[in-house]
């Protein structure tokens, strides 16, 4: 049987169809997406008069800003002579002509390369330990760059800097020497003691005899002309890289099988969680001088990092507790297994997994530090904040609220923001689990 | 029979108390104690020395002197006659005024946010991740600022609100929000009001006890009661029943403008507002971003699981999913109410008055006694959050998966 008669069968493709104008591309989108049901229509449309809202109001605003003026009442000028009048227009003249004010307070004006500099620095500084694709022999690098940074920032003699890092090269080789031949507990011990009773005694004379044969300085900056954003990222870089070592320990302290360690460890985080930043800044500038030898009068500056850092601390000790626990028991029985001693098993087998599990929670830390270096405004210092105050108090730029407060934002958005993709990009990179 | 001798007993040595693992912990600990208490004793001797020779010696008797100053929001009496110690209590009121509302609004604000997110709405969950991320990475701080200029500066003048103003009122005349603060109006009790309330306490238990004869209904016989409007219905119609036989004893003060400002209502100051409004957006965000993790924890197999049951969506949210995520969300849902109450010190930028304003401010460099006034403040803070952190410990304990 041939089925040449068989015309009913279809013997050539037919050409695809388009599907429905309803079933496809941005309608089919739009309607499974914004208009799925009565609920989701109402949402959208509300969202999206909410979005029309504020950019119908704000974009007259930015659009029509003026930014080149000396003053408030200037810029109102232009704007009535060129806009019209009393039409919604901000004023970015005020970022044009007092941005060094905001990012360097009152630093020094021939030296604003230093700051700018040691952040170049701090940055490049820093790569190696935040991307493990840049080898290894570059984090000496990473370990000599807070002394530069802290000479470049503060100025003064070379030789006062390196006197002082010094001592930690000092206690570098006592640990590795006392640890070798008597121990880790001798080894810490004799290194803080010998490295502290260098700092007390010999620094000094040390760094004063070289100056005097070889001067080699740049201009001292005192404390209390950092201000902008230098002195919110001094602050804020200090207190992050110094309260992880501190917030680990304080975690390792309150997991301690030692009684007075773990107690102590509770007690100090618990105290430190308990009271808001803003009262221990004050307690900083108001009462801390009581309880130090009469006559001391240290920086205020260095009080507050030494604050921040404490309270970052209690809070990463926290998150780092919850990352010791989330490990499986099995982890520390089989470390223990291998023989390895306490700071072994935390060094190869905990802690690196402990951290990965918390890098989001220290992250998050980091940002929060970073965004409550404002407060130190309360206590007299000039972040960013205290600045538009100052701003504000001249003749030029009385009555000037938004246009400050819109730059100070977007600074700290970009940094807060970048800082919280790193942790996702770490989160993702440090991924084992296969999914 | 071989029998295990102990080992001879070594005569102590003292190195032991560094290289024998027995000892050693305890040489640490007693090594660390003393320092700490060496510490403790230094910054003690040297307050000492440093009070003497100002000649202040710690003690508390300012708190029952008269305070002399005013304070411009109080929730119980208090004028300038009164001592700094009720001072304090009216700073420690506001504080938890603050707190408290800061955490209603924030809560529903971050649940909200939260849940919107995880929307298939494009529109609404790329809006909600902008308020997420653009509250969380800018400090509180001008948040808090921002907003208080915004009410001040661009809210109209009470005078605005006569006849032929710029400014009207809003919700039917009620509500009006002006640069002195927002004029909302203000229930009046009279007798028969506290019958009204306690039939609303009595129908709330009602409520809640229907809802468990519900629940033990559901596990001991598999019969499921609808829950939602009876316990409404036992909720809201006896209330209204007591209301109207007892010919509506709660009513409405309505703030009306005389002269320059508004008279009657509440006035909610603008700082209160500002502060408010901050803390409750800034700790929504975190809330949101808490409620979303919560939800996303939950892995896919559990909805797969109720779908496979039998259960439609709304069930298998209310039975599988949220139980689930709230043991997940309720502990930094916790800590986050802790923060925002922590945080509403942040009331010195727009001078609202504060435990940390009234105690620490105006007490503090009035009497000049530094020491005690932040000793209690901290104090006070402290117990605060002690109190939370029982809270959820309990919780935790009770809420633990139970594992092998």
């Amino acid at each position: 049987m041939s089925d040449k008669n068989v015309s009913f069968v279809r013997t050539k493709m037919l050409p695809q169809s388009e599907p429905p104008i309803g079933q496809r591309g941005v309608v089919k989108w739009i309607r499974e997406n914004l208009f799925s049901s009565w609920l989701n229509a109402i949402l959208t449309l509300v969202s999206i008069w909410l979005v029309w809202f504020v950019v119908s109001h704000l974009t007259p605003w930015f659009a029509n800003s003026v930014w080149a003026a000396e003053s408030l009442s200037q810029c109102r000028e232009i704007r009535d002579a060129t806009i019209g009048n009393g039409v919604p227009s901000a004023c970015f003249a005020v970022i044009t002509d007092r941005w060094q004010q905001l990012l360097f307070g009152f630093y020094p004006n021939t030296e604003y390369w230093r700051p700018v500099l040691a952040l170049v620095l701090f940055v490049v500084g820093i790569l190696p330990a935040l991307f493990t694709a840049i080898p290894r022999k570059f984090l000496i690098g990473t370990a000599v760059t807070p002394f530069v940074l802290f000479w470049l920032l503060w100025g003064g003699s070379v030789w006062t800097t390196a006197a002082g890092a010094l001592g930690f090269v000092i206690g570098y080789y006592a640990f590795k020497l006392l640890t070798d031949r008597a121990g880790l507990i001798v080894g810490v011990g004799g290194a803080v003691g010998i490295s502290f009773a260098y700092w007390l005694f010999a620094a000094g004379p040390l760094g004063d005899a070289l100056h005097s044969i070889l001067p080699i300085g740049i201009q001292y900056v005192e404390s209390k002309n950092f201000g902008g954003f230098t002195l919110s990222v001094v602050i804020g870089v200090s207190g992050i890289i110094l309260s992880l070592p501190l917030g680990i320990l304080l975690a390792l302290g309150r997991k301690s099988d030692m009684f007075i360690v773990n107690k102590l460890s509770t007690g100090f985080i618990e105290v430190i969680r308990g009271v808001p930043l803003i009262v221990w800044l004050f307690t900083a500038s108001l009462i801390l001088n009581y309880f130090l030898p009469p006559g001391t009068n240290f920086d205020l500056m260095l009080r507050v990092i030494i604050m921040v850092t404490l309270f970052s601390a209690a809070y990463i000790a926290e998150v780092v507790r919850g990352g010791l626990a989330a490990l499986p028991k099995g982890q520390y029985e089989a470390a223990d297994s291998l023989g390895l001693d306490y700071w072994k098993s935390m060094r190869l087998i905990i802690l690196p997994q402990a951290l990965k599990i918390s890098i989001p929670g220290i992250v998050n830390t980091f940002i929060g530090l970073f965004k409550d270096t404002t407060l130190v405004v309360f206590i007299g210092l000039f972040d960013p904040i205290g600045l538009t105050n100052a701003i504000r108090a001249s003749t030029n730029w009385n009555g000037i609220y938004w246009e400050l407060y819109v730059f100070i934002g977007l600074m700290f958005f970009v940094f807060c923001y970048s800082m919280g993709r790193y942790s996702l990009y770490l989160e993702k990179k440090l991924q084992r689990e296969h999914r | 029979m071989t029998t295990l001798t102990d080992t001879p007993k070594a005569s102590f040595r003292l190195s032991m108390l560094i290289y024998d693992t027995r000892y050693r912990s305890l040489t640490i600990q007693v090594t660390t104690l003393g320092m700490v208490c060496l510490g403790i004793f230094w910054l003690g001797y040297n307050a000492s020395v440093n009070l003497a020779k100002l000649g202040l010696q710690p003690n508390f008797s300012f708190l029952s002197s008269r305070a002399g100053y005013d304070i411009s929001q109080s929730l119980i009496e208090y004028d300038s006659s009164f001592t700094h110690g009720r001072a304090a209590l009216v700073g420690i009121v506001n504080t938890l005024l603050v707190a408290v509302l800061g955490c209603v609004a924030a809560t529903l604000i971050g649940v909200v946010a939260g849940v919107l997110r995880l929307s298939k709405n494009w529109v609404v969950s790329r809006l909600m991740a902008v308020y997420v991320e653009g509250f969380r990475n800018v400090p509180l701080l001008l948040w808090i600022i921002l907003i208080y200029a915004v009410m001040t500066e661009s809210t109209p003048q009470p005078r605005d609100f006569r006849e032929g103003g710029a400014a009207s009122m809003l919700l039917d005349g009620s509500v009006a929000i002006t640069n002195r603060g927002v004029y909302i109006p203000k229930p009046v009790f009279e007798s028969g009001s506290m019958a009204v309330i306690a039939v609303l306490v009595l129908s709330f238990i009602g409520a809640l006890l229907y809802r468990r004869y519900a629940r033990k209904m559901l596990f001991t016989q598999g019969r499921l009661l609808p829950m939602v409007w009876p316990a409404l219905a036992i909720l809201i119609v006896p209330t209204l029943v007591a209301f109207f036989a007892l010919g509506g004893p709660i009513s409405l003060n309505y703030p009306e403008l005389g002269g320059f400002n508004f008279a009657g209502g509440i006035q909610i100051s603008n700082p209160l507002m500002a502060l408010w409004v901050a803390l409750s957006l800034y700790t929504g965000a975190f809330i949101a971003e808490i409620v979303r993790a919560g939800i996303m924890a939950i892995s896919k197999g559990q909805t797969e699981a109720a779908y496979s049951l039998g259960l439609r969506p709304g069930r298998t949210m209310n039975l599988v999913i949220l139980p689930q995520a709230m043991r997940v969300i309720i502990p930094p849902l916790i800590s986050q109410f802790l923060n925002l109450t922590k945080n509403s010190s942040l009331a010195i930028a727009v001078g609202y008055p504060d435990v940390r304003a009234t105690l620490g401010g105006i007490t503090l460099n009035q009497t000049g006694r530094a020491l005690e006034c932040m000793l209690l403040i901290g104090l006070f803070y402290l117990a605060i959050s002690l109190a939370i952190s029982l809270v959820m410990n309990f919780y935790n304990n009770r809420m633990q998966m139970k594992e092998r």
